[in-house]
């Protein structure tokens, strides 16, 4: 789960707030309240996740409750993971 | 007795003066033009209701002499517009010319660009085949992503969901059509002197639904403040043709036939009217929901979807970032 989470805060970081540390990032922040990723970065990180962690992602699970935080997305993914 | 009890919303809040704002709009014109130090206008003729009335609003500000229309047809137009756009130029007495882009877009390479994108999702696709993109997600809450549908030479239609890599390529590729015809845009208004006007309606201007430096670039927007609802009306007042004051809003940019809801907006272009007006007036989303026939749910995914619609085209808007502003000259 930590290990899931830091590889996609990693990503988060990088791409979009260009390695900024000072845009402190907690895990339960929400990307949209923030404007850190808007509707096409979503969808960047819909395919880093496709390709990091070998899912796909059904168009019906493109929705907050999964993608909206780091804390979201460590719960999605691991749910998505084979057990 | 007062009238203190608010009427709840209906399309009546769309209601537009149309002889106050047409004379509003005809001031502004003639003020502005000189100020600006050209001569007259040039605008792009598509045939749909937008570009329409601010050609009309144009001849009556400025008189048709001084009004410049231009059709520019690619290979996914439809045969209708550039016709409906020269009808309207007849009907104008304005001059006009054609200027077909599609070579030029053959040459920068548009459409093999998009083929080849879309053949990463469908690899049969080719002559005869043909595409459009659609929206999905946030009218039901969802984030918002893109559609490929396409359909065969047989009539067969497929989609699937545009991974980011295709969906950037067949956008970048597209943007090239509003591109090259704002570049024909200035290059007649630079030969004869003239500000162009960009036709946006409020809808598009404040959701974003245009390209940066493309149909979004222009001198003057003359119906930018209005809905699109009030867009027709004014073409009815204006005595625009049949075909133009009835006609659906296409895209025009794909070769599937595709409505600028189904592109872009999460609703129909009347509902969606309502539901920016409403959220610009701090209308509950229950109400809205009455309104439109919605559940209550849904209107308050639309009113997410506006803002964050809103966020996500805020760099379109914007004059580029300096470093430190360069007061002088205003930037």
């Amino acid at each position: 789960m930590q290990d899931i989470k830091t590889t996609v805060r990693s990503f988060v970081v990088d791409n979009f707030i260009m390695g900024n540390s000072a845009a402190a990032l907690a895990d339960g922040d929400s990307f949209m309240a923030g404007h850190v990723i808007d509707s096409t970065g979503f969808l960047e990180l819909v395919g880093f996740l496709e390709d990091t962690f070998g899912i796909t992602v059904a168009d019906d699970e493109m929705v907050p409750e999964n993608l909206d935080s780091l804390d979201n997305i460590a719960a999605y993914v691991k749910r998505k993971l084979p057990a | 007795m007062g009238t203190d009890a608010p009427r709840p919303l209906d399309s009546s809040a769309l209601d537009l003066d149309c002889a106050a704002e047409t004379a509003r709009i005809q001031q502004w014109m003639t003020e502005t033009l000189p100020r600006m130090h050209k001569r007259g206008v040039v605008l792009g003729l598509s045939g749909g209701v937008d570009s329409s009335v601010c050609a009309a609003l144009a001849v009556r500000a400025l008189g048709p002499n001084k009004v410049f229309g231009l059709m520019m047809p690619e290979t996914d137009s439809s045969p209708t517009s550039a016709a409906r756009g020269g009808r309207v130029a007849e009907q104008l007495r304005i001059r006009h010319e054609t200027v077909n882009i599609g070579p030029a877009l053959e040459a920068l390479g548009c459409y093999r660009e998009r083929d080849d994108a879309i053949r990463v999702l469908f690899p049969a696709y080719g002559a005869g085949w043909a595409s459009k993109i659609a929206i999905a997600g946030g009218a039901m809450g969802g984030v918002n992503f893109f559609k490929l549908v396409v359909q065969s030479p047989a009539g067969n239609v497929d989609e699937r969901r545009l991974p980011i890599r295709e969906y950037l390529r067949i956008v970048a590729a597209t943007n090239y059509k509003q591109r090259l015809r704002k570049t024909v845009e200035y290059c007649y208004a630079d030969k004869l002197n003239y500000a162009v006007i960009g036709t946006p309606n409020r809808l598009e201007y404040d959701q974003g639904f245009f390209v940066k430096n493309g149909d979004g670039a222009a001198d003057l927007k003359p119906i930018a403040h209005l809905y699109k609802t009030q867009v027709y009306a004014l073409a009815r007042f204006l005595e625009l043709p049949a075909d133009v004051v009835g006609s659906t809003p296409t895209t025009d940019t794909y070769s599937m036939q595709q409505g600028q809801d189904e592109f872009y907006f999460t609703l129909p272009y009347a509902q969606m009217d309502l539901a920016l007006w409403a959220h610009n007036h701090g209308v509950p989303a229950a109400e809205l929901a009455a309104a439109l026939g919605l559940s209550v749910d849904r209107a308050e995914y639309v009113y997410s979807d506006i803002a964050a619609k809103r966020r996500a085209t805020a760099y379109l808007h914007a004059s580029p970032s300096l470093v430190t502003p360069v007061s002088e000259v205003g930037g």
